[in-house]
């Protein structure tokens, strides 16, 4: 083998690795068409994601899954009123304000967090946030929005941060020069200067951040309660679209309608994801050059 | 280099194949409910017979009974007696069913030990799972919301419990989902408000057992009969069975596989029981 076959074999190889995976994720995608697709024969599309009923083992059977679109919008949304600011706000703490030593520690605990496995997190709020919130505020049931929130957003946290951390610290330091010989203080530095600059980072770390909530499963699985209606207040149960999957797909027999349907649910889970990620990526290319001006 | 691998492999899949197509062969379909019993029989069963194949698969019993009637099976699970109906059209077709009681499923009610209600009627289970009871208070409890859980709509159990208590009408939308039996007394035992139901094997004394219509669930009160909330389950083959179906069959009513029937919380068969074939798909 001569220097230029070599050459050859070894792009070759690494071509095979970069290829592979865009390969599986095709595989993927086509198995989940192809098992989700025929459910639209038995309902129509919009009845499929505007039906209020879901009913799928009944006869005549029911697949309405607006309330588990409901579920799972409310959760991700709740869930980010809580881990944006907690996730953001932390990562301007540790680039911007901590002292080197404090830094490293806060630093190393929130990725340690996101090193939690999911299962851990749910049986934590199935046993301790559900009682809590439960004797709290007197309700019928701990297993409810809020628990489902609280906890996705604990592990949408490190997301937001780490991401909003990089952002932060890739602002050129010309620019809190510039601001500072301007006479700003540290606060007008960061929130007129920093912040704005590495915004198009921040919104990527959040949209990243609920799209890690949306496909969340074991957690809503554990402890959203798992009610199919559309919720009445925060403290009701609903059932977001993975947990419905993960509870059902076991036992749903195979080529049903309820099974078809169950591979619709992960269609519709993967477009959400899909529009989550197109919508990061835009704004990290539309934005990109705000505040680059060292040319 | 590649290709002799290749070749190898080629060898030694056909030959595996061919070891597969030798060993008899049993193939078992139907309700999802006796599903974990076959399962957990056949693994065990297959473990102690090298060679013997078993495969398994669950549509419901109905989809059980009719692989029975177009020869597609060699056993059919059920978890309701075979229909008139079905045995017309599987004596047209030329095949005899034959009843095997394997296993009594018995379903209990549970709530919080804390909470007042000690029993409920049928009635009264299904308006609370139909979502027209809401207050413990309508059937004599405190005055407290009913939290309704449920198990997941494919579960045997879930189907069960449609059946005996609901009669088929649907489940609340709002009751809360529980994937396992497990997970539903965890849920209950943790929350004062909250009704669920499991098979008979999984209840213990972080929960209250109710009685229904007045009958305590017990292994006794389900092989009696006199408990509502029960049904046995069967396995229908074509005439009696033969080889492999006929040893299979005869592990799961053997006291190791009774075992296994008490494992996966099902009520198991006393003597007598095993013994003496059920009524109905008999000659």
């Amino acid at each position: 083998m001569n220097r230029h076959q070599k050459e050859i074999f070894i792009r070759g190889i690494f071509a095979f690795f970069a290829f592979a995976s865009v390969l599986i994720l095709a595989l993927i995608v086509m198995f989940l068409f192809r098992e989700g697709l025929p459910i639209f024969k038995e309902v129509s599309v919009a009845d499929f994601l505007f039906g209020q009923e879901w009913y799928p083992t009944y006869d005549p059977p029911a697949y309405g899954i607006w309330p588990l679109i409901f579920g799972s919008v409310i959760v991700t949304v709740f869930s980010c009123l809580i881990a944006v600011p907690l996730g953001v706000l932390s990562a301007v703490y540790i680039s911007e304000i901590a002292p080197a030593s404090i830094k490293d520690i806060t630093k190393s605990i929130i990725e340690l967090l996101a090193g939690i496995p999911s299962v851990v997190l749910g049986f934590f709020g199935m046993v301790v946030v559900a009682p809590f919130l439960q004797d709290t505020f007197d309700l019928p049931t701990g297993l409810n929005i809020v628990n489902a929130s609280v906890i996705l957003a604990i592990m949408a946290i490190p997301t937001i941060s780490s991401i909003s951390e990089d952002a932060l610290y890739a602002v050129p330091s010309e620019f809190k020069e510039a601001s500072y010989a301007l006479g700003a203080t540290k606060y007008e530095t960061i929130t007129k200067v920093i912040m704005p600059a590495a915004l198009s980072g921040i919104s990527t770390a959040v949209i990243l951040g609920m799209a890690r909530a949306i496909g969340e499963t074991m957690v809503v699985l554990m402890v959203a309660g798992g009610a199919a209606a559309v919720p009445e207040s925060i403290f009701d149960s609903v059932r977001p679209m993975p947990a419905s999957i993960a509870a059902e797909m076991g036992e749903a027999p195979f080529g049903s309608g309820h099974y078809h349907a169950l591979f619709a649910i992960g269609m519709v889970l993967f477009f959400l994801t899909l529009f989550f990620n197109l919508i990061a990526d835009y704004i990290s290319q539309k934005f990109k050059e705000v505040g680059s001006a060292t040319l | 280099m590649v290709r002799k691998l290749l070749a190898v492999c080629l060898i030694w899949l056909a030959f595996g194949a061919n070891l597969a197509l030798a060993a008899e062969s049993v193939v078992i379909k139907g309700s999802t409910t006796v599903l974990p019993i076959a399962q957990a029989a056949l693994e065990v069963h297959m473990k102690a017979h090298p060679g013997v194949n078993i495969s398994l698969s669950a549509g419901g019993s109905g989809d059980g009974i009719k692989a029975l009637i177009d020869k597609s099976t060699d056993i059919a699970n059920s978890s309701r007696e075979i229909k008139d109906k079905e045995i017309t059209l599987a004596r047209a077709h030329g095949v005899e069913p034959v009843a095997y009681t394997v296993a009594i499923d018995a379903i209990v009610p549970i709530v919080h030990p804390k909470n007042k209600v000690n029993g409920l009627t049928i009635d009264q289970l299904s308006q609370i799972y139909q979502g027209k009871i809401t207050n413990w208070k309508e059937v004599g409890g405190d005055n407290l919301t009913i939290v309704v859980v449920s198990r997941d709509s494919s579960s045997g159990t879930f189907e069960s419990w449609g059946h005996l208590v609901l009669n088929n009408a649907r489940v609340t939308p709002k009751a809360q989902l529980q994937a396992s039996s497990g997970a539903v007394v965890q849920t209950v035992s943790k929350n004062r408000y909250a009704i669920g139901y499991i098979g008979l094997g999984y209840l213990n004394t972080s929960v209250k057992g109710l009685t229904v219509n007045g009958i305590t669930a017990s292994a006794k009160t389900a092989l009696s009969k006199e408990y509502p909330v029960a049904r046995p389950l069967y396995m229908y083959t074509n005439r009696q069975p033969a080889g492999e179906t006929a040893n299979f069959i005869k592990f799961v009513l053997s006291p190791a596989g009774q075992k296994l029937v008490a494992k996966e919380g099902f009520v198991p068969l006393i003597a007598e029981e095993i013994r003496k074939p059920a009524q109905k798909g008999k000659k």
